[in-house]
């Protein structure tokens, strides 16, 4: 008796379920991406009326969580095309097999240099460059100059005014620590260790390190006038500023630059890979491209594509900004970071 | 229905939800994990990061739960002793912390504690009682209110001082719902992981931070794996040195109908108790809450309203109005609570009964201490083919909160369940009431009160649930702690406002919500 009532339980528990289990229909396209993704909602009405696909939308966490969402569900995924893997972490997706290959024939139109993947697994979409970003008022009100480069912060001057996110658990603290590898090569570490002893503070997150420990950001407490953050968060301090200030209340010091490129692909074993398709030519279209600053405040990887005006005075597009192949950061990360750590923190 | 059935029921409905919504998947993510060649997963149990890791994790654990508890002593004796006008309004606002994101209560730690006091072990310990509090005033509370103050009037009369009171009935009697309490905010602390990250900074981990590192940072699934089975094994232990103390402690035949048993706050003694109980944590709770309604109101410079106006603005950053996340919050929350007093309803039952299962009591509180990252991405790969191909179904949401909400469910009725005095049940047995009629005439009115409590509860970790609504919430549908982080996540003074309008959007609905849960009890005057 007993056991024929919990056989009863399990199955109609099972049934209830199965029968409201979500399939994806061939008429809907399903993009798979980070929590940092913005579309306007016309853009994204745009591509529905063109394709005739409605466009799901399934935010995943943050970059890391979505690569390891994308290893974890390869050949079977939760959507049709995947965005939002930069270049420090695309050649873990690659090891993967995650996607499967496609030239979109938009590609013509995209800046060469950021097109890395010969075989065309990952589509370039956007870039944007994690820089050191310093608070204007601070230095003129003390007459000291900026720092201009990345060894300049191991100076006196500089002394307790820098703020890192810790490059294990935060995606701009991984580019910097990156930055600073490409710098200054095998004595990236006994950079590292002078900016400890010139008292830098490592923090856990972006918006720890930028809301309360930046004195640039508005509404900001914090006390230090260095941080890592974006080129573009200048021309943000601007847009979401109220009153809407004149000029940008921080800068970028531009030689500390890294590259950060976005990639989209179609994954395999995609329910509907001719929509994915579709996609990945949409978000290389004009229209898409040129919704991407004030969206995610990144640059748009087609060379043709318009940026709106504060992004043109206020942001800057580093001309060499430093770089590492994916292939290498790849092969070293794990151990760079823990370096790191051992060298900052403990 | 026959006494078989029912035990058949309580069983078979606790049974077949956590065996396919967290047991399979956990097992699912273990063995893929732990699958496959290669060295031998032992050597990250060797490591002495590991060994720091665990040391870390479980004093500190045992830290907070000590702290928390010293903190809401006063306030859980004020509630549960007296009757004063809006004491249902203070137990509702209790609650407000606890729902809360993790990283807004930190930002706001980090806003009022002074420099030298921010990073490191002494924030931790203080934000999880901040956090905690409300778990052990409303469970240690519900329970006091319920205990027969005749007993202590009588060991007064017979001479016993207000120590020995104290000691030999009133810690006795509350024991049972002193480890239920306990045991809650241990394993909240034990799992700990948004805290430990921004208030510890880089150098403190739990094992939950350290499970996170190692499957989503470095995508090492097997040390994750072998992680989080060190942290069920330190859990199961946990659980079962609790549910033995509460079982041992259970003393029968002292409750009451909490009419019966407040006092009226009369006397000066008595105002100065309520008021220095519920002042000082007033001033804990309130601290941190009001810097959240300052910053909420900063915007230019000065104080305004901006951030309110901009809630109903459609933002690309939700694919949404911010306010449209109070909808879905409610929605989710109504339907996870409901889940959750069903299913842990019977569970407490079952677990409470003459022959009540220790297996199912410690599975019950599982959900509690297993790692939410594993669970997470096990849920991604269990239920990914048909016919339970149900990653993208909405109702996955409410589900997932509801594993967190059931196990305070349980834990708020079975010490009530096991304290209700059988003589009552074998009189009206004796009388000719049936199994049935003994359950709903004897056993519902007294374990009443402790259901609302348990369904304002569920209510509100759902209202606050972030890890796995983040996880499996659609973009459009989001909740209010989920709408918190992607403003929070974005520069521009605007952004940071709005992020904490939600917030106190958030602590507003959730006072709402759990005096409207608590109420439909009390109005109709017995069982809803």
């Amino acid at each position: 008796m007993t056991r024929t009532a919990l056989c009863v339980v399990v199955a109609t528990a099972a049934l209830g379920v199965a029968g409201c289990g979500g399939s994806n229909q061939p008429n809907d396209v399903v993009l798979v991406t980070h929590d940092s993704f913005a579309i306007s909602p016309a853009v994204k009405k745009a591509f529905e009326e063109e394709s005739g696909l409605e466009l799901k939308i399934l935010k995943a966490g943050d970059a890391g969580e979505l690569v390891t969402r994308a290893l974890l569900t390869a050949g079977n995924p939760e959507g049709d095309v995947l965005f939002g893997i930069d270049n420090n972490l695309i050649a873990r997706a690659f090891g993967g097999d995650v996607f499967e290959p496609y030239e979109s024939p938009e590609l013509a139109s995209v800046d060469p240099a950021l097109v890395l993947d010969p075989a065309h697994r990952a589509t370039p979409i956007d870039r944007g460059d994690v820089c050191l970003n310093y608070d204007k008022a601070w230095y003129a009100d003390r007459n000291i100059p900026p720092p201009r480069t990345l060894g300049d912060l191991t100076l006196q001057r500089y002394r307790d005014q820098l703020v890192v996110e810790n490059p294990a658990t935060s995606t701009p603290g991984l580019a910097f620590m990156l930055a600073t590898i490409a710098e200054f090569g095998e004595k990236w570490q006994g950079y590292w260790r002078k900016l400890r002893a010139n008292g830098v503070l490592a923090v856990d997150g972006w918006e720890d390190a930028y809301y309360t420990r930046f004195s640039g950001a508005a509404g900001s407490k914090g006390d230090r006038p260095i941080v890592v953050s974006y080129a573009s968060s200048p021309p943000a301090e601007v847009i979401f500023g109220k009153p809407r200030p004149t000029t940008a209340p921080t800068g970028v010091v531009e030689s500390t630059c890294f590259r950060q490129i976005e990639f989209a692909g179609v994954l395999r074993g995609a329910k509907n890979e001719e929509g994915a398709q579709k996609l990945v030519d949409f978000m290389l279209s004009k229209r898409f491209q040129e919704d991407i600053p004030l969206q995610m405040f990144v640059f748009p990887a087609r060379r043709d594509a318009a940026v709106p005006p504060e992004f043109e005075k206020f942001a800057v597009v580093p001309e060499h900004p430093l770089d590492l192949s994916p292939r290498v950061i790849n092969e070293n990360r794990e151990r760079w970071v823990d370096r790191w750590t051992d060298i900052v923190v403990r | 229905m026959s006494t078989r059935s029912w035990r058949a029921l309580t069983y078979g409905v606790p049974l077949a939800f956590l065996g396919l919504f967290f047991v399979y998947p956990l097992l699912a993510i273990l063995d893929r994990g732990l699958r496959g060649d290669g060295d031998p997963p032992l050597d990250v149990l060797t490591d002495p990061v590991t060994r720091e890791v665990v040391w870390f994790t479980v004093w500190q654990a045992f830290a907070s739960t000590a702290l928390t508890i010293a903190v809401a002593a006063p306030a859980a004796y004020v509630l549960g002793r007296y009757r004063f006008r809006g004491r249902s309004l203070v137990s509702a606002i209790v609650v407000v912390p606890f729902v809360l994101p993790t990283l807004v209560v930190a930002l706001a730690f980090l806003a009022i504690l002074p420099d030298n006091l921010e990073r490191g072990w002494a924030p931790i310990l203080v934000a999880h009682t901040f956090f905690n509090v409300a778990v052990v005033v409303r469970i240690v509370g519900t329970f006091w209110a319920n205990l027969d103050p005749r007993v202590t009037e009588a060991a007064a009369t017979l001479g016993a001082s207000p120590a020995a009171r104290a000691r030999e009935i009133i810690l006795p009697l509350l024991a049972p719902a002193l480890a239920a309490a306990a045991a809650i905010v241990f394993l909240f602390s034990f799992t700990s992981f948004g805290i430990v990250l921004i208030l510890g900074g880089p150098r403190y981990a739990t094992i939950e931070a350290e499970i996170y590192n190692q499957a989503v940072r470095l995508f090492d699934l097997r040390s994750a794996a072998v992680l989080s089975i060190v942290q069920l094994v330190c859990v199961v232990a946990a659980i079962w040195v609790a549910t033995r103390l509460e079982r041992g402690l259970a003393v029968t035949g002292t409750l009451r109908a909490e009419r019966d048993t407040l006092k009226r706050v009369r006397n000066r003694r008595d105002k100065l108790v309520v008021g220095v109980s519920l002042g000082g944590l007033g001033l804990f709770l309130g601290l941190p809450l009001a810097v959240l309604v300052e910053r909420s109101l900063a915007v230019g410079g000065g104080h305004g309203f901006d951030a309110y106006e901009a809630l109903t603005d459609r933002t690309s950053v939700l694919l949404a109005a911010p306010w449209e996340a109070i909808v879905n919050s409610v929605v989710y929350a109504t339907a996870a609570a409901a889940i959750a007093v069903v299913v842990g309803g019977l569970a407490a039952f079952a677990v409470a009964g003459s022959r009540g299962s220790r297996g199912l009591d410690t599975l019950v509180l599982l959900p509690l201490g297993a790692s939410a990252v594993m669970l997470g991405l096990g849920f991604l790969i269990a239920f990914d083919t048909a016919p339970i191909d149900f990653r993208a179904a909405p109702w996955i949401v409410p589900v997932a909160q509801a594993l967190v909400a059931i196990p305070f469910v349980v834990r708020i009725l079975v010490p009530t369940l096991r304290s209700i005095d059988p003589r009552l049940r074998d009189a009206a047995a004796v009388l000719g009431a049936s199994p049935a009629r003994v359950r709903r005439e004897v056993d519902l009115p007294i374990v009443a009160r402790g259901l609302a409590v348990a369904a304002g509860f569920a209510f509100a970790i759902s209202l606050g649930e972030f890890g796995a609504t983040v996880f499996l919430a659609r973009p459009d549908r989001p909740t209010l702690p989920v709408a918190i982080f992607r403003f929070l996540g974005r520069p521009g003074e605007l952004n940071l406002a709005t992020a904490y309008a939600l917030a106190v959007v958030l602590m507003t609905v959730t006072v709402v919500s759990v005096l409207l849960v608590e109420r439909v009890r009390l109005r109709r005057g017995g069982w809803f």
